[in-house]
């Protein structure tokens, strides 16, 4: 008994450390000159430096070859917009759709589903170079709207099927239910399942919220800087005199932040049992 | 005009009919008990009534207005569920004032009328739990407080006794008559339970294969079934069901039961000749254990079912049939196997068709 809870004390341990060993060394080479990084054999041993998160902030680069414009921070900016936006879009058009093939049969029904379910089996580079030109002729390329369009294509099919399922475990007796009170269809739509299927909602929300902000593909085919987000922007630290490894590290866990508040803000929601006891047991 | 009128209903999914041409009429303030085996199409038919699924074709008209096409929110209902279908992310004084919110009644009247209501059902104290807090029989009054404290026209309750204890069940049963007078409510009641049905209703009807077929006062129902289906339906023990072939002699007209003959009254003569089944109640078996002129028979095994006792006899050619007696006779403590001579009330017997089982 003893024995076998300090072997899973262990294991966890071993496991705990391979996944955050890197997150922590990159933590870690965030404070670190290039110098400092580069040296071998590497140490833990140095002494900290913000200089990293200065360039990044102030966004001037100094390098041995001169000074260098780095947009990192309206990369962030970008990537929040963008994928704030995706997923509001996605959510408007999500949860109603998920709604109806929930709790509606009809014609091609399931097909619509799974058609939209496969946008995610297709590699994107197989459309990426019809959807550029039809973005160019279209004034779509390089905007806002445009990218955010695009990222239609990871985030709906996400929200449409997790929430899909929270809808189809609300009970339909609820919603009868609170038409009988006398309520249209529209505010039970709004007052008893979409507060019930707050969970899944959250869930499609943070999951499709992560994975618009770690797309990389779209945005640098179908934007410039202007628009472009962290993903792409960490590719000008690929300098002429070498790759500023302390600056991609800074940038990285400045665009991990968003994301982890976004997590611990929708947690509350996804573990909310909400459903329990709502129904005999 | 009745109050509450159901015509011609009709109901399929796929081929298969679940309410097949349904017609009821209930009167203003009418408790009708809707009795059914499991399957009969129950749920349907109060889901048709709630206007949850369209019916194929038919009518309902509620107080003159006919219904059929409402939206359920525009049809003035008020159904209770057998699941309770509160809503769980409400307290349970917002699941009461349900009803009330979207007919724009002031807040103070809505919490006046749902702290009458409450009061009423005994759930005072615990209005401001959520569902899940809730104990199963304070669930069952919630969602009975939500079907009535908006006064609807008609109220459906959906098996509400299911998924409560005993204890609970008993006590509702004397509440519930109270309550639903207090508030004048048209109310279709549907249960398993052909007790509950009778205990409960005005009136019972029967839910056969999608029809209603018999719909009548409760002691009627068990006196005089329609069909040898209601008359199985309703009873513990069930009825003893017997195929005989009565015919006219010198004597009169005789039929043979249990391998011994019994003379028929006189006003059945006209089933000489007719394969038919012979129904009589276990408390119409009059037991002896001196021999009499009575039929002979084993008295097999002996229980006690709700204050009574219940006999299980056997008779040659394999026939068994039930009888039954008051406890605190001489029978209580009798064990074993005992030769029995048997009399059959025929005052009380009943006589089905032997192919349609209708009642003759």
């Amino acid at each position: 008994m003893n024995v076998k809870s300090v072997l899973r004390a262990v294991a966890l341990t071993v496991i705990g450390l391979f996944f955050l060993f890197p997150l922590f060394w990159v933590v870690l080479m965030s404070f670190m000159t290039n110098a400092d990084i580069l040296r071998n054999p590497p140490s833990p041993f140095f002494s900290p430096t913000l200089h990293n998160y200065i360039a990044l902030v102030s966004g001037e680069l100094h390098t041995n070859v001169g000074t260098q414009k780095v947009t990192y921070m309206l990369n962030l900016f970008n990537s929040t917009v963008l994928s704030a936006f995706a997923v509001i879009l996605s959510l408007i058009l999500g949860v109603p759709a998920a709604y109806a093939f929930a709790r509606y049969k009809f014609r091609l029904g399931e097909d619509m589903a799974f058609t939209l379910l496969s946008f995610r089996f297709a590699p994107p580079l197989l459309i990426l170079l019809p959807l550029l030109m039809i973005f160019q002729s279209m004034g779509l390329y390089d905007t806002y709207f445009g990218l955010v369009w695009v990222y239609q294509l990871i985030t709906l099919p996400l929200v449409l099927w997790i929430v899909r399922g929270y809808f189809e475990d609300v009970s339909e007796d609820i919603e009868l239910a609170y038409r009988l009170d006398g309520h249209s269809w529209l505010s039970t739509f709004f007052r008893i399942s979409i507060p019930l299927a707050r969970p899944g909602i959250a869930a499609a929300a943070l999951l499709s919220f992560i994975f618009a902000w770690n797309n990389f593909i779209f945005a640098l085919i179908l934007g410039s800087s202007g628009v472009q987000p962290v993903t792409v922007g960490a590719f000008a630290f690929v300098t002429a005199s070498g790759i500023e490894y302390g600056q991609v590290a800074a940038a990285l866990v400045f665009s991990i932040v968003p994301t982890l508040v976004l997590a611990m803000f929708t947690q509350r929601y996804l573990v909310e049992g909400l459903s329990l006891g709502a129904i005999k047991g | 005009m009745a109050f509450l009128e159901i015509s011609g209903l009709n109901k399929s999914f796929k081929d298969h009919k679940v309410i097949h041409d349904l017609s009821i009429d209930l009167e203003k303030g009418e408790f009708l008990a809707v009795f059914g085996p499991s399957g009969c199409g129950k749920t349907v038919f109060l889901r048709l009534i709630a206007g949850m699924m369209p019916a194929d074709s038919g009518d309902i008209v509620i107080d003159g207005q006919s219904v059929i096409d409402a939206n359920p929110e525009d049809r003035d209902i008020g159904m209770a569920f057998q699941n309770y279908a509160l809503y769980p992310h409400m307290t349970a004084f917002n699941n009461i004032a349900s009803p009330l919110r979207s007919r724009h009644v002031t807040a103070a009247e809505v919490t006046a009328r749902v702290n009458e209501t409450a009061r009423m059902l005994r759930i005072d104290h615990v209005l401001d739990h959520l569902p899940k807090a809730l104990s199963q029989g304070q669930k069952q009054r919630t969602a009975l407080a939500r079907s009535l404290v908006g006064r609807p026209s008609v109220v459906l309750l959906d098996d509400p006794l299911r998924n409560v204890d005993a204890k609970i069940r008993y006590e509702m049963r004397f509440e519930l008559p109270r309550v639903l007078r207090r508030y004048e409510s048209t109310v279709i009641y549907v249960t398993q339970d052909y007790k509950e049905a009778m205990a409960l209703g005005d009136r019972v009807a029967v839910l056969v294969d999608g029809a209603f077929s018999q719909a009548a006062a409760p002691r009627e129902i068990y006196d005089m079934p329609s069909t040898m289906r209601i008359a199985r339906l309703f009873g513990d023990p069930p009825i003893n069901l017997l195929p005989v072939h009565p015919i006219t002699g010198a004597a009169g007209t005789e039929m043979t039961v249990a391998g011994g003959t019994v003379r028929l009254p006189a006003d059945r003569a006209a089933l000489s000749g007719r394969e038919c089944m012979f129904g009589i109640r276990s408390e119409n078996v009059v037991v002896s254990l001196q021999p009499t002129d009575g039929i002979p028979m084993t008295l097999d095994a002996i229980t006690p079912v709700n204050n009574r006792l219940v006999m299980l006899l056997g008779g040659n050619e394999g026939t068994e049939l039930f009888a039954s007696c008051p406890q605190g006779g001489p029978m209580d403590r009798l064990r074993g196997r005992h030769n029995a001579w048997i009399t059959l009330d025929l005052a009380h017997a009943h006589f089905f068709d032997g192919s349609n089982g209708a009642r003759i």
